[in-house]
């Protein structure tokens, strides 16, 4: 199962290592792994998406990284009400008479175009992974030249309901 | 024992340097011995330590695998950290077998390596090695120094990290322009930075609640001692709270000396080479109860048959081995003295518990540890046992890895706590030697014994030089089966007698080895001759090798194959 798991750690040099090579070692798999700066100076924030076989493997993953000295917090925040989001540029081929039915294609999206060249454009998306996924799937007969995407950021809403009414965030596979 | 702590910023004309102030920084936090081995990359720490060797001990080894195995002794048997410096490269990668040792046996240790000027960091530098990356994994945390302002910051963390919660190794390296830099100004005393680190050391009182109530109404209760107990010097509480109760108490491998084994209520060491009645105890419960052991697979076999019908407790102070290898329905995160403290507090009734006494007393009787005699040759487990009787059995015990390790620890029995070093996590060929060597640092007056295979003393021997120059008592005793003798069993039982490459078919001569290191050496290969000298070779005032023939066919029982349960020992019973 994929679950979301966000760290704050002090930001001193090494603990990105640290933090990749425990999962490694351990033999844990990261789809993906984002790092950012705070709101406070010097604690950085890391957003994990990994997967487990069961919930005893995901105890034992939330409290090795928990020993690791430069992290302040580890929370699992798969089952909490959460905003996910994630952010792809993609660059599809398209010659000028392509580019108006991509624009009605990406539209509903929200998505925007952010570079343009005669072979190429660039559409940068930002949502849910299923959302990403989505266009993506849509934009493939294109010809899709190149993907990058920043891997999933999250996190926890303002208002946290009961746990009876939550519906848990899912991540369907990829 | 601890040196009155002095730091003082000198106003002496010679410019005080960034190794100066580390140095200083050693001895307020009560070092008084370092291990090391200098090199290019530390010498400006050496000079610091030549500037400061009326207030700071050092002592030079001959290897720095031998050095950092020496530190481990030291904190083992003083609970405080063993201090280690190596040069940068290949003096930090030579360390790399002992911090990775310290690591799985949760051993306090602070290593110091030096490094590379900071400007040439990254740029493939002469004797540079990526010590960082290197040792993340196998330390409880590592730093690199920045800047001289640092230093004291990380000193304190350094020694607070290695010696609190779940002791480990944490290791300091040290860019060379940061030692040989000059301070500008006194540098204030620091204050720990660790936000990150909070160590629990009281339980949850619900948790000792429950585990209370689940110990009244078991009928087959049984502790398992680790060596949490020893971290925690609780072995006082567990004897209490055991004998209350009456619960009987097996040990691991590194819980030797936890609980005394001559107690009515001990089984004895547990695991693949533990006893019949110590295993049979953990597979039949109703109510395990942990004290700081980390259900290695060597103690607990295959887990689908492990402790089958028990509800487990299990008190560690990392919450990270709760859990982890066995489905715990009492988790308690503590310190293994506070957690017993409040459990004898509790006012539940006891257990009863005479059946199952008597069920465990039946089977230490019908199954006993055993071996065959042979007047002819000598024994390895008669000759542990000699030793155990010719030093009253209160040694200071330090094994190598291998057959004479599992001797040891069966036929050497601890009733007293902190005497007992071995490798167990790693099993590490070449500890014992040197670590035997720290522990006599650690105890000048104590008796200290390095009992060792004839293959693993020689991957550290050239630490003899040491205890010649320093005049260490180190009583060696090498259990010579002219082979790598646990290989040799496994490959007798597991792979159908085919004897690959575990034979030794030369060996140096140990005694004139021994006197070529300026020591005394004695070979010994029967019963009587051993009988006859041991009392006056461990009266003996300097260093001692005896290089012990044993029978070489012997192997170690019982035996829990690989992937086989607790209850499924053989070699229980003479053939
Ligand atoms: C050849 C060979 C054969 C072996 N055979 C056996 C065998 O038959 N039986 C056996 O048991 N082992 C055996 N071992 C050793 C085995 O591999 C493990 O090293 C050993 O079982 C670990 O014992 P432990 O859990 O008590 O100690 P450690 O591994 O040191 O673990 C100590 C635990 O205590 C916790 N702790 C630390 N401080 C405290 C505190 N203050 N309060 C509470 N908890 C604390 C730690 O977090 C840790 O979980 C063998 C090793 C070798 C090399
Ligand atoms: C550094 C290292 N290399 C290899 C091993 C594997 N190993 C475990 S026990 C053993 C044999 C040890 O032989 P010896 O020192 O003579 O002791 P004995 O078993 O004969 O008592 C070996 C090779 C190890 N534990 N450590």
């Amino acid at each position: 199962m994929k679950r979301i798991i966000t760290l704050t750690v002090q930001d001193r040099s090494g603990v990105l290592n640290r933090v990749t090579g425990l999962l490694q070692r351990r033999q844990f798999n990261i789809s993906s792994i984002s790092v950012g700066p705070t709101e406070t100076e010097g604690v950085s924030k890391m957003t994990l998406v990994v997967d487990v076989e069961d919930g005893q493997r995901l105890e034992q993953v939330t409290k090795q990284l928990n020993k690791q000295i430069e992290v302040l917090k580890v929370s699992d925040i798969t089952d909490k009400a959460i905003v996910a989001r994630e952010l792809a540029l993609i660059k599809v081929s398209s010659g000028s008479q392509l580019r108006s039915e991509i624009n009605g294609l990406i539209d509903p999206f929200r998505a925007i175009i952010v570079d343009v060249c005669k072979e190429s454009i660039t559409v940068q998306v930002t949502g849910k992974p299923e959302k990403v996924d989505a266009l993506i799937d849509l934009l493939r007969p294109f010809g899709i030249k190149e993907i990058a995407r920043t891997g999933l950021t999250a996190s926890l809403r303002g208002h946290q309901p009961q746990s009876n009414e939550q519906t848990p965030y899912s991540l369907t596979a990829r | 024992m601890k040196v009155e702590a002095k730091l003082e910023f000198q106003t002496s004309a010679a410019p005080k340097t960034g190794a100066d102030l580390l140095i200083d920084l050693l001895i307020k936090e009560g070092v008084e011995t370092i291990f090391g081995y200098p090199g290019g990359a530390v010498l400006p720490i050496y000079d610091a330590i030549y500037k400061a060797q009326d207030r700071i001990g050092h002592i030079l080894f001959r290897h720095e695998q031998g050095m950092i195995h020496a530190a481990e002794g030291y904190a083992r048997i003083t609970g405080q950290p063993g201090v280690v410096l190596a040069t940068s490269g290949p003096g930090a990668t030579n360390l790399v077998t002992g911090i990775t040792d310290a690591m799985m046996d949760s051993l306090p240790l602070v290593v110091f390596t030096g490094q590379v000027a900071r400007s040439v960091i990254g740029t493939d530098a002469f004797q540079e090695a990526d010590v960082m990356a290197i040792t993340t994994p196998i330390t409880k945390h590592n730093y690199q120094v920045q800047s001289i302002s640092d230093l004291p910051r990380i000193v304190k963390e350094a020694f607070h990290i290695a010696s609190t919660g779940r002791p480990g190794p944490v290791l300091v390296d040290l860019p060379k322009d940061v030692t040989s830099g000059i301070l500008s100004e006194p540098l204030e005393e620091s204050e720990l930075d660790l936000p990150g680190y909070q160590p629990t050391y009281k339980p949850n009182s619900l948790q000792i609640k429950k585990m209370a109530e689940s110990l009244a109404t078991a009928h087959k209760p049984v502790i398992l001692a680790g060596a949490g107990v020893l971290h925690a010097k609780a072995t006082q509480e567990l004897t209490t709270f055991a004998e209350k109760h009456n619960i009987p108490v097996a040990t691991t491998l590194l819980g030797l000396g936890a609980f005394p084994a001559d107690s009515p209520l001990s089984l004895g060491m547990a695991g693949m080479h533990g006893t019949y009645a110590a295993n049979m105890a953990l597979y039949e419960t109703d109510l395990l109860i942990n004290f700081g052991a980390r259900f290695d697979d060597r103690l607990t076999g295959s887990l689908k048959h492990f402790a089958p019908f028990a509800k487990v407790a299990h008190v560690d102070i990392d919450p990270a081995e709760i859990g982890k290898n066995v489905p715990t329905q009492i988790p308690i995160v503590a310190d293994a003295k506070a957690a017993l403290t409040e459990l004898l507090e509790q006012t539940e009734i006891s257990p009863t518990t005479e059946s199952w006494l008597e069920k465990l007393k039946q089977y230490k009787q019908d199954f006993p540890l055993w071996y065959k005699h042979d007047p002819k040759g000598m024994c390895p487990q008669w000759l542990i046992e000699a030793v155990h009787k010719v030093t009253n059995g209160d040694a200071i015990v330090a094994t190598d890895v291998g057959q004479h390790q599992m001797w040891a620890a069966q036929y050497y029995t601890f009733n007293k706590p902190h005497r007992w070093i071995t490798s167990g996590g790693l099993g590490t060929m070449g500890f014992g030697f040197p670590a035997a060597i720290g522990a006599q640092i650690a105890a000048p007056e104590s008796t200290v014994v390095a009992i060792v295979g004839d293959a693993g003393f020689q991957m550290t021997l050239q630490e003899l030089s040491v205890i010649y120059e320093r005049n260490l008592p180190v009583k060696i005793i090498i259990v010579n089966n002219g082979a790598l003798g646990m290989v040799r069993q496994w490959q007798e039982l597991l792979y159908e007698n085919r004897i690959s490459h575990s034979l030794l078919h030369s060996h140096p001569d140990f005694v004139k080895l021994a006197e070529s290191y300026g020591i005394r050496g004695v070979r010994i290969d029967n019963q009587e001759d051993l009988v006859a000298s041991l009392p006056e070779l461990f009266a003996f005032e300097g260093p001692v090798l005896v290089d012990c023939r044993v029978l070489q066919q012997e192997k170690v029982f019982p035996m829990i194959a690989p992937g086989k349960g607790l209850h499924e020992m053989i070699g229980v019973k003479p053939v």
